[in-house]
């Protein structure tokens, strides 16, 4: 009986241990393949090179990060404040019947698939962006022209997509802040907007920081939306406007025609994208834990 | 501004935001839906598509998602509800195991594309698994693991310790308990994982376009190549292939979340209403 139950928590414990291996394998693989381009063409090279032109064998991945902080750029700039007021609105406005469907509604937001929303951006964002944003933006600038694919169209989809993991970690934070805060403003007179501003949201701060850490790690990670709708242009972008590739995008696309030499130049983007990641994670958790978050 | 308008301005801006959001979601659920319903028909379901899926409808790939996600469920269910097990019933706060709980919140994070490389790399060229409804699975099974384990344990903290003490003290032992007593009463938080994890796998794409190959046609065994309807969705959407298709195919997505979405909702409002 004993040796039995030995036996079944050793198993336990390797189950546990899945996790921790498979990281260690991913990080291997990727660094194992991408490794031997990034040092044969130079790691500064490979990041501050502004042309990427795979067929004649030149990498240089600056124009894919600048696509990638751009779109990361505009959907954090649209989609940090409405993520806030929702969260706001969810755990100091909204009465518990209409704070339940609402919540709901935002769940259903972080379920859809993101390929549905490329593909929602690519047949109503991109024209609408062509038809309707362009003109206004030529009445300043008669030059300008856009496809309709461009950083705008990522940032938008991007933004809606980042909202859910923005509202529910952001109304944790908003929610754990304790009750006496609120009843101590109140009862020095502040009414509720004045109480929300000056007190709740600064003693949630460090929570909601964590959050748009963690939403900014999203859209950079985002593969299939900004896949569908950037353009997958590699240059330097002249205005929102203009068509984009990202790190993401260009490893989905490229991966299924590349040549070998190709395919490990994409592993390296691959290695710089999982370092961004990483870094992300790491920041988000000492946020948490270093102002002393009140739900971290 | 006195401080009349300041607090219109407040609640307007909040409400208005918070409208925004709300009505983005209308948007897209309800345009997809509207232009995609009327494709789905039976014929939709039960055909194989033709040229190039312009015609016909998508049945080997909705086999091809199933596969695809019952092999991630079928193996991942079983190391999750363990390693949730360990973390919550054998664990010791030591350094060990921070640093296992550590890397699970990691391999949370890592983005899709990066999945889909290292499945490339590891099961489809260093394993020699080939493009296949296995890579796939297997890539997929790693990707859910932090949901599942999260999921599981979240439900096995709800179980009071009393009900361990009880089995304990009639002379079960340790598994004996877990597996009779603690399991069981958490049935429901391991099933709400599960269905979370198969709600990821099936709207997976950038993880699967790496590993599962993209063959239409239907997969008769583990290492066949196939497709996933995600991945199909992309693939016509970008191509161009045909309209009607491609709103269907999403507005059969969007359903599968919203059905989802509703099981998973259902079972953690009864877990609260039990606890």
């Amino acid at each position: 009986m004993k040796s039995y139950e030995k036996a079944i928590e050793k198993l336990i414990l390797i189950s546990a241990i899945v996790t921790t291996v498979s990281v260690a394998l991913i990080t291997v693989f990727i660094f194992k393949t991408g490794m031997p381009i990034l040092l044969q063409y130079g790691v500064m090279d490979f990041i501050t090179g502004t042309d990427w032109s795979p067929t004649n064998e030149i990498f240089g991945i600056m124009p894919l990060i600048i696509g990638t902080l751009a779109v990361t750029l505009g959907a954090l700039i649209i989609g940090v404040p409405t993520g806030i007021a929702c969260a706001v609105y969810l755990s100091e406005i909204a009465s518990k019947k209409t704070a339940g469907p609402f919540k709901a509604a935002i769940e259903l937001l972080a379920g859809i698939p993101s390929v549905v929303y490329g593909f929602f951006g690519l047949i109503v964002l991109v024209p609408a962006i062509r038809n309707y944003i362009l003109p206004i933006f030529q009445k300043f600038n008669p030059e300008l022209n856009t496809s309709g694919f461009s950083i705008l169209a990522g940032a938008v989809i991007l933004a809606i997509m980042i909202l859910p993991t923005i509202v529910s970690l952001s109304e944790n934070a908003i929610t754990a802040v304790p009750h006496e805060f609120r009843e101590a403003s109140l009862a020095l007179g502040a009414n509720k907007r004045e109480t929300i501003m000056k007190v709740i949201v600064p003693a949630a701060k460090s929570g909601i920081f964590s959050s748009v850490i963690l939403a900014m790690g999203r859209a950079i990670g985002e593969t299939m939306a900004v896949l569908l709708i950037t353009g997958n242009v590699a240059q330097m972008p002249g205005s929102i406007l203009d068509p984009v590739a990202t790190l993401t995008g260009t490893i989905a696309m490229e991966m299924s025609y590349a040549g070998p030499t190709h395919q490990q130049a994409l592993f390296a983007i691959g290695i710089i994208l999982f370092i961004i990641i990483m870094l992300l994670n790491i920041l988000a958790q000492a946020v948490m834990k270093k102002m002393g978050g009140v739900n971290g | 501004m006195n401080k009349k308008t300041k607090n219109a301005v407040f609640y307007g801006i909040i409400g208005l935001l918070s409208a925004l959001a709300l009505i983005s979601l209308i948007m897209i659920v309800g345009f997809i839906l509207i232009k995609g319903l009327p494709g789905i028909t039976p014929e939709f379901l039960t055909q194989s598509p033709s040229k190039m899926g312009k015609e016909g409808g998508i049945l080997p790939i909705i086999i091809g998602t199933l596969y695809v996600t019952l092999v991630a469920l079928v193996i991942a269910t079983p190391i999750g509800v363990a390693a949730a097990i360990y973390f919550n019933e054998y664990s010791r706060d030591t350094r060990g195991v921070r640093m296992i709980r550590f890397f699970t919140e990691v391999l949370a994070g890592i983005p899709s594309i990066i999945f889909g490389l290292f499945g490339f790399a590891f099961f489809v060229v260093f394993l020699g698994l080939g493009w296949s409804v296995l890579s796939g699975g297997l890539t997929l099974t790693i990707m859910i693991l932090p949901t599942l384990i999260r999921a599981t344990e979240e439900s096995l903290k709800t179980v009071p310790m009393s009900y361990r003490e009880g089995s304990l003290s009639l002379g079960a032992t340790k598994w004996q308990t877990i597996i009779k007593v603690t399991l069981p009463c958490c049935k429901s938080g391991v099933l709400t994982g599960l269905i979370l994890g198969m709600g990821r796998a099936i709207g997976e794409t950038a993880a699967v376009m790496l590993t599962i190959g993209g063959s239409m046609r239907m997969a008769e065994s583990l290492l066949d190549p196939t497709r996933t309807m995600a991945l199909h969705l992309y693939m016509i959407a970008s191509e161009g292939v045909s309209e009607e298709k491609t709103y269907a195919t999403a507005a059969l997505l969007i359903i599968i979340v919203l059905i989802i979405n509703t099981i998973a909702n259902q079972i953690s409002r009864s877990m609260i209403k039990l606890s």
